[in-house]
């Protein structure tokens, strides 16, 4: 094995085959492209981090504390748009999709590597406009864009809607790509109920990033129309209807929701499966569960609209409509927990993010049945509650989730390891200081405080400044993670081509992978057998053995 | 009962504002309060027990199941039909559960019931306006207790959302169309109006007051509640119009620019208008200014405030003009004199107080208040043309 390792190291793999700008640039190879997103997202991720920053510091009187109030209102606007468009849609499908699709799928690249490559310039393209919304005047309508206040603010709306529209443009281009990837470049042997359960995800994310994100693509046209020409498509005075743009905009932006969550749940099941080395449970279960949220995720967006004033039969069929999501979602739950059951349990930084996940989106899609239903909701509707739930959903499930796969799939692309035990401190800092965060805003929210305040009441100052100094426990963990990654990455120890016992096909390829990833087109069974990798403890990895050869299933003990 | 977390039990000392509020929900001060609480606390209670089996059954797993790098037990079933069925089933049974019980508290608030008391709410950038049946407008909505109150809701600008957490109750104000939302309070007391739909600028600082009167004082409130500015210094009257009429959200008195420009120091002064001629401030081109805004427009800036024609009287109009009088230099002396003095039958102390108004209101020689009464039953006709909406 460790001979293995060394003809390995000689070879030239997909990070220094070739050298330069340019190299990476106009690169074909999806490892590449989804390693340019990992930098552009994560390069995002701490802009708009700075972002929710300021405005948590903001937040710490019921006054003015360090910015005025258009400046806050420019700051959470420009927080939400920046997380929401650029990095959490993209972040686990277009960087850690596209790094681990094909190696998943034992193949040699996605179908269209050009359009990924054209992809995540648009990416860039988006990411441009965004910081050219900034130094024209940034928006300060909120991430929802709502008319008509959108249409008539002076600040430079235009911009950034433009940005969202090419960012709509490179989502559905990878969805594209990965839909056709998954259907036509499968391995021998690998069946739809053979496809590793992330694919499952993406495949189900594909599906609603190519038929909701161009409504979103008509929805800023029609809105950037408005402001520019004044075609009263939402303008009351000239016959048009400002909840109209909620409709638009809810129908992709509800889907949307899945497009960050279902990602983040096909991570998920990699994690508990792998860390748990044990046969995933209720395989089909889950599998389904991904396509069913998928196609009911697009029959739920009026519950975001229960107190604009649409007709009361609406809104009872779009609450009875939105408890159908938390069915699946439940399912996978439990699932996730049967897997575990009677598992070998082995905690590694991965699994304590996978832990953080299941605990985060217990509570963020348990608090999702208050605001699906409909008294509940009037009372909860644009509170600090919402703001909450919707964080345990995105940064408490997709982003916890997403950091969870980088740690998963880092020794694979980057061919180092990291410090697992900073790697567990820095999860566990996290965990905490998001609650600390988010957990009390659920309090004041069902109390009364609305969301998007300047200035509040001073009942809510305790609760705020709970907030805020969560806010800061956050950065912290982030601060130690960029260290120690950092660190990985010049000193990090090697990593063996299968490090955690990952029964999936991109394990049985040298870490990092060569440009083609794989010499010979891997034969593909059932994606979660544990008898196939044994622990060989002169590396302390795994490696694959021949079936047959091992007749137990390697070792027992009990 | 409620108090799950004792760790947080300070946190809900600080945060319950009443004897009513509990640790999740603030005071229940309106008759759907209860239900909307009870089904809060139904789903409340299932999440809990959901919550506190995945942590347990999880935490159990890590500490039961932990092994080193490697070692491995033997095989556990991969799928069991029956428990996943079952796992699938109950939670199904409990979300039609939780949605019935939220759909009969939500078919309550929807519904304004009959001979429901009508008032009419304008809500515009940052501003809650409410106008009664004998036409008085207030800053503070003020009702009475123990009976059902219904509000037809109105913007002038962007969409505003009118919330009273107390009262659980929301409803996003929509421009061109007429949203209605209805309470009824069963006691007196005071409580604060939010503003939910973010809006702008001031979003947060849209609020306002929420008095429940028992139904004789709201009479009595409504029969002599404009009266007090009868009784007050007319620039002092002057002043609180200019607030009322939201005229300070874009006219700044000190000096500084906003949406508008400033009336500080404009009274009598020459101002360059976008036509590129120039206009000496007077009673008349204030007055012209807020009855047709758009006729003469003040050189840099947008024609885009909105006509008062209609919404203000003509002695309110005289009022906000003696206000301005007195912000600017250069008005005359004596007429800044007169406006600040009270100038018919009050006493030289001023009559400012609420009470003395109300004993003097029905002597007084600027006697222009509505001589309607509140009549629950009429005013549902008096309104009746924005009722045929929608």
């Amino acid at each position: 094995m460790a001979e293995h390792i060394e003809t390995h190291n000689e070879q030239k793999n997909f990070l220094n085959v070739t050298s330069g700008f340019k190299s990476w640039f106009f690169t074909l190879d999806h490892k590449r492209i989804g390693i340019m997103y990992l930098v552009a997202i994560l390069t995002m991720f701490l802009f708009g981090g700075i972002l929710a920053i300021l405005v948590r510091t903001e937040l710490w009187t019921p006054e003015r504390t360090i910015v005025d109030a258009d400046t806050y209102n420019q700051l959470f606007t420009l927080h939400g748009a920046v997380m929401i468009f650029l990095v959490i849609i993209p972040g686990i499908p277009a960087a850690l999709g596209n790094i681990v699709l094909p190696l998943l799928l034992g193949a040699k690249d996605v179908a269209f590597p050009k359009l990924n490559l054209f992809s995540f310039w648009l990416y860039c393209a988006g990411a441009i406009w965004a910081v050219v919304s900034i130094i024209l005047g940034s928006a300060d309508t909120g991430w929802t864009f709502y008319t008509p206040y959108s249409a008539e603010t002076n600040t430079a709306v235009t911009p950034i809607l433009f940005g969202a529209f090419l960012l709509g443009f490179s989502s559905i281009f990878t969805g594209l790509n990965f839909i056709v990837t998954i259907h036509t470049m499968r391995p021998p042997g690998m069946h739809w109920f053979r496809l590793p359960l992330f694919l499952w995800s993406l495949y189900a994310t594909a599906i609603i990033q190519v038929l909701a994100t161009p409504v979103l693509g008509i929805t800023l046209l029609l809105l950037i129309l408005e402001r520019a020409l004044g075609i009263g498509i939402f303008d009351p005075a000239l016959g048009g209807d400002p909840v109209l743009f909620q409709h638009f905009f809810w129908f992709y932006s509800h889907p949307a929701v899945y497009i960050m969550i279902l990602p983040a749940m096909g991570v998920i099941s990699e994690l508990i499966n792998t860390f748990s080395h044990k046969h995933i449970f209720g395989y089909r279960f889950i599998a389904f569960s991904s396509i069913a949220i998928a196609i009911f995720g697009f029959l739920v967006w009026g519950h975001h609209m229960f107190t604009s004033g649409q007709s009361p039969l609406a809104s009872m069929i779009f609450s009875a409509l939105t408890y159908s999501v938390s069915i699946p979602s439940a399912i996978k739950v439990f699932n996730w927990l049967a897997t575990m059951y009677r598992g070998n349990i082995d905690l590694k930084t991965p699994m304590w993010w996978a832990l953080s996940f299941i605990f985060l989106f217990g509570i963020g899609g348990l608090t999702g049945l208050f605001l699906a239903s409909l008294a509940t909701d009037v009372h909860l509707h644009d509170t600090y509650f919402v703001v909450a739930h919707f964080h345990y959903v995105m940064m408490g499930s997709a982003m916890i989730a997403f950091f969870g796969g980088l740690h998963y799939w880092w020794p694979k692309f980057t061919g180092r390891m990291y410090s697992d035990r900073w790697g567990v401190i820095a999860a566990i800092i996290v965990f905490i200081g998001f609650n600390i965060t988010f957990f009390n805003q659920f309090i004041i929210g069902s109390q009364g405080m609305p969301r998007r305040y300047y200035n509040y009441l001073e009942e809510y100052q305790f609760g705020h400044q709970f907030s805020t100094i969560g806010g800061y426990v956050m950065l912290i963990g982030f601060i130690i993670i960029a260290v120690y990654l950092a660190h990985s990455l010049f000193r990090g120890k090697r990593a063996a081509a299968n490090p955690w016992g990952g029964t999936t096909l991109e394990w049985t390829c040298p870490s990092p992978p060569t440009t083609f990833n794989f010499e010979v087109t891997p034969v593909a069974s059932d994606p979660y057998e544990h008898d196939r990798v044994i622990y060989d403890e002169a590396t302390d990895s795994y490696r694959t053995v021949d079936q047959e050869s091992v007749p137990d299933g390697g070792k027992h003990d009990s | 009962m409620t108090q799950v977390f004792p760790l947080l039990a300070q946190f809900t000392l600080a945060l319950q504002s009443g004897g009513d509020g509990t640790f999740w929900m603030p005071p229940r001060s309106s008759t759907v309060a209860e239900s909307v609480d009870s089904a809060f606390y139904f789903i409340y209670w299932i999440s809990v027990f959901f919550f506190v089996g995945i942590v347990a059954a999880m935490v159990l797993f890590v500490i039961r199941y932990r092994a080193k790098s490697g070692r491995k037990r033997k095989k556990a079933p991969h799928h069991n039909l029956a428990l996943e069925l079952t796992w699938t089933i109950i939670p199904l049974i409990l979300v039609i559960a939780i949605f019935w019980w939220n759909f009969k508290t939500f078919a309550n608030l929807e519904n304004p019931p009959r001979g429901a008391y009508e008032i009419n709410v304008t809500a515009q950038k940052w501003k809650w306006l409410f106008t009664y049946a004998n036409g008085y407008v207030t800053e503070e909505l003020h009702v009475p207790a123990g009976m059902p109150v219904k509000l037809v809701l109105r913007s002038e600008d962007v969409i505003h959302s009118f919330y009273v957490p107390d009262f659980r109750i929301k409803k996003d104000v929509v421009p061109g169309r007429f949203n209605k939302v209805w309470f009824e309070a069963p006691e007196p007391g005071e409580h604060w109006i939010l503003c939910a739909e973010y809006c702008g600028t001031s979003h947060s600082d849209m609020l306002a007051r929420l008095i429940v009167h028992d139904p004789q004082s709201f009479e009595d409130w409504l029969a002599h509640a404009d009266d007090m500015y009868l009784e007050m210094p007319m620039a002092e009257s002057g002043q609180a119009m200019f607030e009322r009429y939201g005229c300070v959200q874009c006219h700044s008195v000190d000096g500084t620019a906003g949406t508008g420009p400033t009336l500080k120091d404009v009274f009598n002064h020459e101002q360059a208008m976008t036509d590129g001629t120039t206009v000496l401030v007077d009673e008349d081109y204030i007055r012209e200014s807020i009855v047709d805004p758009e006729a003469k427009v003040v050189a840099g800036y947008q024609p885009v405030m909105p006509t008062f024609q209609g919404k203000i009287k003509e002695e309110q109009i005289a009022w906000i003009i003696a206000y301005l009088k007195t912000i600017s230099e250069h008005s005359p002396q004596s007429e800044i004199e007169a406006a600040q003095s009270v100038p018919e039958p009050a006493g030289e102390e001023g009559a400012e107080g609420e009470d003395q108004s109300a004993e003097e209101g029905e002597t007084t020689a600027k006697d222009t208040a509505e001589k309607d009464q509140p009549a629950p039953d009429d005013s549902s006709e008096s309104n009746g043309g924005e009722q045929g909406e929608e």
